[in-house]
Order: C-alpha cells, then structure tokens, then sequence
C-alpha cells in the first residue's frame, strides 16, 4: 500500500477558462454527430437545475424512494480495531438498489423524461449503475438497454439478472477488453447511431461535458448531507474524507462540497490490483498520464503509443483506465491525494468490515475501508474520518467466495 | 479561430480541384495500418490506386475506436495484435513515397495517439513521412485549434467531418476550420457498409454547400458502385472504407491485391458513369 502525505492547500478546482474544464482537464472529444445533443443536453441540464418544479421532484423521490439522507455511523468497533482516528461511514449501502449509483441515475432519469426522450442506455461495470438506471427507467416508464461487458456479465451475475427483472435488455458487449471501458464505448456508438430519440445516462463523473459536472452535481447529495450530519451529530467537519475512484463519482460525490473546507482531507484509493508496481492495475492517477478516452482529457492509463492498456482488478466497479477529469485536477492542484490498495488489501477490508461492523460491502468500497483503516491508526483518536461506504457486497459474494478458496 | 490559409493547395486540394475541373467524381479508399499484416498496405495502396481510387485514407488503429463500427473495429483490433502503431504508420507512409506513390495520403486516427507524440512532434513526423491530411474523428471543431495551428506550420490539412445533426452555427465554425475537404458523414451512425444511403443526402449535401467551397467528400456506408453513382453530381469525393475491409475478410489474402483492383475498377466506372 502506498504511503500518503495528504495536503491541506485549498486549491480552487475552479471549471477554469470555460464550462466544462478542470484546469486543462475535461472537454467534449466525441464524434461530430454528437455535439449537437450535448449542446442540447447542456441547455435542458442548466434549464432544469434551475427550476424549482425539477428539483423539488428530485427530493421528494431521493427522500422517498431512494431513501435519503443516509446515516452517517460511528464504526465504533472498527475504529477500536484500527486504534486511532475515529472512523465513521456515509451509508450510501443502504440507499435503494444497494449504492450511490441511483442519486446520478435519478437525476439523469428524471432529466430524460424532461427532455422527452423515451429510450434510455447506460454502461455498466458492475452493474450497480446499470441496475440503478434500470430501476429507475421502471419507475418512470422508460426504455432502457444497458451495455456490459462480457467479462462483468459473468462475474457480476446476480446484477445482471436484476437488471433483467427490472425489465431491462443487458447487452454483452464482447469488443476489446470486455469489461467497462468497451461497454462505454458501445454505449457511445449506440447514442452516435440513436441520437435523435435516445438519452444515454452515463454512471459516472467521466465522458464529455456536461456529464462530468452533470453526475456531480447529483451526487453530491452525499457530501451535503455528510457535511451538514457532521456538524450536527460531531459538532464539527470531519478532518479526512476517503472514498475509492473508479470513475469516480462516489468520490467526486462526497468530495466536492467540501472542496472549500481547507482543513478537511480528500483522499481518493484506487484499485492496485496485482500491484501497481506490477503495471496490471486500475490506478490511472497513482501510475497513468493525462490522455483522451470517452470524451475527456483526463489521467489515463495508456502504453507510450497512445493505446489504453487493459486494466486489472478484483472489483468490476474500479476496472477502468480512466478517470473523472475534475479528479485529475483535484490531483494536480494538490486539493486531494490519491492511493491505491491492491486486490488482496481490499479483500483484507472487505473481511475486516463484515466482521467488525456487520456490514458486507461491495468490493470497490473495500479498497476504502483497507486504505481507511490503515490511515486511521497513523492518526490521533481525536481525528474524525469518514469513509464513503459506496455500495453493498452482495453482488460480488461468488468473487469474494472463489478468492477465499470457498464453493458456494 | 482559425482561418483558412490564403488559397493553401495542398496535394489534397489540387487532386480534388483537377476533378472538379474535370466534372468527375474523385474517389477516396481506405486501408487500415497493419491489417491484415505490417507489410500489406505497401502493395494493397498502390492496388487501390491502380483501379481508380484518388486518394487513400490509411487508418491508425487505436484501442478505442468509438465512431466506428464492427468492420473497422475487428481491423483495427487485428492491427494492434500485429503491432501497428502511429510510429508503424508513419514508416509505411515513408515507404509508399519511396515507392513512388504521389497519391494524396491521409491519416485517419483517434485523438489519444496524437496527443501522445505530441501534436508539433507528430505534425513534423508526419510532414517529413509525406502525410497531406488528418481526419481526426473524436476532435470536434471546438478542440482543434492547436492541432490545426501545428498543422498549419507544416502544410497538412486538418479535415473535419460534419454530421446530419450539424445545425448551420456548426457547420460555419467548421467551415471556417476546414482545410483540404469537408468530410460528410453521410448518416447518424458508426463506419461500417450500408445497404441503401439515406434518401435525404442531397438536401443534407446542399446544405453543407451552402457554407463552403471547398470540396465535399461523403463517407460512412458508401459501400457499392450504386451508391457511389448516386452521389454523382451532389458531391465531389466518394468515401469507401468498410466495404474494402469486408473484401478483404472475405477473400484469401494471397488475392486481396486483384480483388481491391477490382473492386477500385467497379467503384471507378460508377463514378465516372460507365455502366
């Protein structure tokens, strides 16, 4: 596991010289076909956060049917066993369909039907996202085709069956690397060849602008709510915040409305896999370099010919070669800092975390936990970090059983 | 913004200004660097060029390539596992010139290769290789400027493409940008062959005139000497990519020189109106 220094500078991760930039990070590198529905996205998005009608649909739905606010809990246990800092979890495992996925999913649901487009697609790593659109498409009525990897379609099984429940079409994607990255791109040629009819609903805080401001904005309902339970339930900000960074949305979600609170640390864990020493990981802001792929500049893990090089992780989630670009700023503005926890460290908090809490959390948030308790026992107990407990583990009980040696 | 320079004839302006003068139909092919092997594009380009075509697209593969469809994708992929690189790409263009092919050559390539060189290192190598164009299909007009200014410092022409869904605002931006030819894509979609071209082509094609004088050239789905005839006299390049590849994986290797000949040969009598 890395070691980490956290800065405290407060940058400005300011959308710089134009909308849609972090720094020189972001932008729209898409095909020409579809600048013309993100221009149009862009105007509906800004129209909509503005109108009161908008959101107030939006809360009424995140408190009644996602379940909002989510608790913020002492882990009294875990903070016991890391001996120091008191660790605490935003609960985003228990908002409805089991991660943060569904406060983007709704938003961007809601936003579609707005705009009168009545068929819906989405790329799923680990499916969470995809069953959170697919939920969301049967609440509000609407078409909804999800692209997967043929990879995670195996290996997230119970997820795609969900989604098939909720009335969804999963649609292997058998190109490439076969895991998130080729369904985001299957995604985009789907939304190239349907654009007229057609709302994509990206699950994260990557592709062009607006999506990356767009998933943001709904999923910092997270840190809202942290900073505000915070104050009420700690009487202060908490001094570190950890999340774990795929694409990055849960991170970006808990992040950001404390992006101006100097004294609170960000710290974002990506996925080691092997190692990343070992260069077969998914940890494109500890060991990449800044590149373009879905539309965006941003750190990307690629070989010295451009190409993106095939990521490795235990968890389908974190399984990407990218990153949100407002991530990579936060990184060179020095206003977060990033790890990585390899794939045995995060099984290691994923056991840790069922067994001091009760709680079984889904793969990607283990490598938070793992990173999270290693950091509180190198910090004083007056210390107060919160960990953003993503998603739940159900979907990855075969993966953790087949590591472990178990037959299920 | 960028304007257009000063009535900057490229090679790829002069072969398209002599058809035009002419009253005939230019005609642009393509091959996919390191498909099906490194060394096939040095005989298949010149094949191509033998039946008919005028210019050739050659295509830098990438891991990632989102406009496109299965066609150029499977190509593309067997590419990469040959060990076709943007560095390959510029050896075969450097070969093809020591061959004594004058043809204009025209990289097509996704943005994240280029970046990577560098856009001034890439335009050098690009220049000294002999490369007269770059199509970069996920590098929209807003985006471009500082590849075009590298662009423009060495004489390659930097072509966009415009779309169906281009609103006029768009396509005067990218008017303003273009250098070489307007790349129409011809439909809302990914590369890849078609078996009809959409009805409204003409009405799209008048208005992407209606913006600029240089040549229009109409790729994505122009797939066979029926729908390259049908673009006579609406535009002045016809642009044929995956229908080639399908040839290509439809036939032994060993025949692939006589069979794009041919092929060039039927999509050139159609061009030029011979039944």
């Amino acid at each position: 596991m890395a070691t980490v220094s956290p800065s405290t500078r407060a940058a400005t991760p300011a959308e710089a010289t134009r909308p849609g930039r972090f720094g020189p990070y972001g932008g729209q590198f898409v095909p020409e076909t579809l600048m013309p529905a993100l221009a149009e996205l862009i105007d509906a998005y800004d129209v909509a956060r503005h109108d009161p009608a908008f959101t107030a649909t939006y809360d009424t739905l995140a408190r009644d049917f996602i379940g909002r606010p989510t608790p913020l809990y002492h882990a009294t246990k875990l903070t016991a066993r890391a001996g120091g800092a008191q660790v605490y979890f935003k609960r985003e495992d228990l908002a409805h369909t089991g991660a943060h996925k569904i406060n983007n999913a709704l938003g961007q649901g809601l936003l579609a039907r707005r705009m009168g487009k009545e068929r819906i697609i989405a790329e799923t790593g680990a499916g969470q996202h995809g069953v959170a659109t697919a939920t969301v498409c049967a609440m509000l009525g609407l078409e909804c085709i999800v692209y997967m990897g043929e990879q995670d379609v195996h290996r997230q099984a119970p997820n795609v069956f969900r989604m098939k429940l909720l009335g969804a079409e999963v649609r292997p994607v058998k190109s490439g690397s076969r895991t998130l990255k080729d369904a985001i791109n299957e995604a985009i040629r789907d939304w190239v060849t349907n654009v007229n009819d057609t709302f994509y609903i990206i699950g994260s805080v990557v592709g062009p602008h607006p999506y990356p401001t767009m998933v943001r904005d709904f999923q910092s309902v997270i840190g809202r709510e942290t900073r505000e339970q915070s104050l009420a339930q700690i009487g202060r900000l908490p001094d570190a915040v950890i999340a774990c960074v795929g694409g990055g949305s849960n991170a970006m979600g808990i992040f950001h409305p404390f992006h101006a609170d100097p004294s609170v640390r960000l710290i974002g864990v990506e996925a080691g896999g092997d190692g990343v020493s070992t260069g077969r990981h998914a940890a494109p802001l500890s060991a990449g370099r800044p590149g373009v792929l879905h539309g965006a500049l941003s750190y990307l893990m690629q070989d010295g010919d451009g190409q993106v090089i095939e990521t490795h992780s235990i968890s389908a989630g974190l399984d990407y070669p990218g990153v949100g670009p407002e991530h990579s700023w936060y990184k060179d503005s020095g206003r977060a800092t990033y790890v990585a926890v390899d794939d045995a460290g995060a099984l290691a908090g994923f056991e840790l975390l069922c067994q001091t809490e009760g709680i079984i959390p889904a793969l990607e948030t283990a490598h938070a936990i793992a990173y999270a308790a290693e950091y509180a026992a190198s910090r004083p107990s007056s210390e107060i970090i919160v960990v953003n407990c993503s998603g739940r583990g159900d979907k990855d009980l075969s993966t953790v059983a087949t590591r472990l040696g178990v037959t299920l | 913004m960028n304007n257009q320079p000063a009535q900057h004839q490229s090679r790829i302006g002069a072969t398209l200004a002599r058809h035009r003068e002419a009253g005939t139909m230019a005609l642009v092919g393509w091959q996919t660097i390191g498909f099906p092997t490194i060394e096939s594009s040095r005989t298949l380009v010149p094949a191509l060029i033998d039946g008919g075509f005028d210019l050739i697209e050659l295509g830098v593969p990438f891991s990632d390539p989102q406009a496109d469809g299965t066609t150029i994708q499977r190509a593309s992929f067997e590419a990469l596992r040959q060990g076709a690189t943007l560095s390959i790409a510029l050896d075969t263009v450097r070969i093809l010139r020591s061959d004594g092919i004058t043809a204009p050559l025209i990289f097509m390539s996704y943005y994240n290769p280029i970046l990577s060189r560098g856009l001034e290192r890439f335009a050098i190598d690009a220049s000294e290789a002999g490369v007269d164009g770059l199509i970069v299909p996920d590098l929209p007009a807003e985006e471009s400027d500082a590849l075009i200014d590298a662009l423009d410092r060495v004489g390659i022409d930097t072509i966009f493409l415009v779309a169906p869904t281009t609103p006029q605002p768009r396509l005067r931006a990218i008017a303003a940008r273009a250098r070489g030819f307007i790349y129409c894509v011809s439909l809302t979609g990914v590369t890849g062959a078609r078996q009809a071209l959409p009805s409204d082509l003409p009405e799209y094609l008048a208005r992407v005139r209606s913006f600029t004088n240089l040549p229009l050239a109409v790729g994505f789905g122009v797939s066979r000497p029926e729908h390259v005839a049908s673009l006579r006299g609406i535009a002045d390049a016809a642009i044929v990519a995956s229908a080639i590849i399908d040839r290509m994986e439809h036939t032994p290797p060993e025949t692939h020189v006589q069979e794009l000949r041919s092929f060039a040969k039927s999509l050139r009598n159609a061009a030029d109106g011979v039944s």
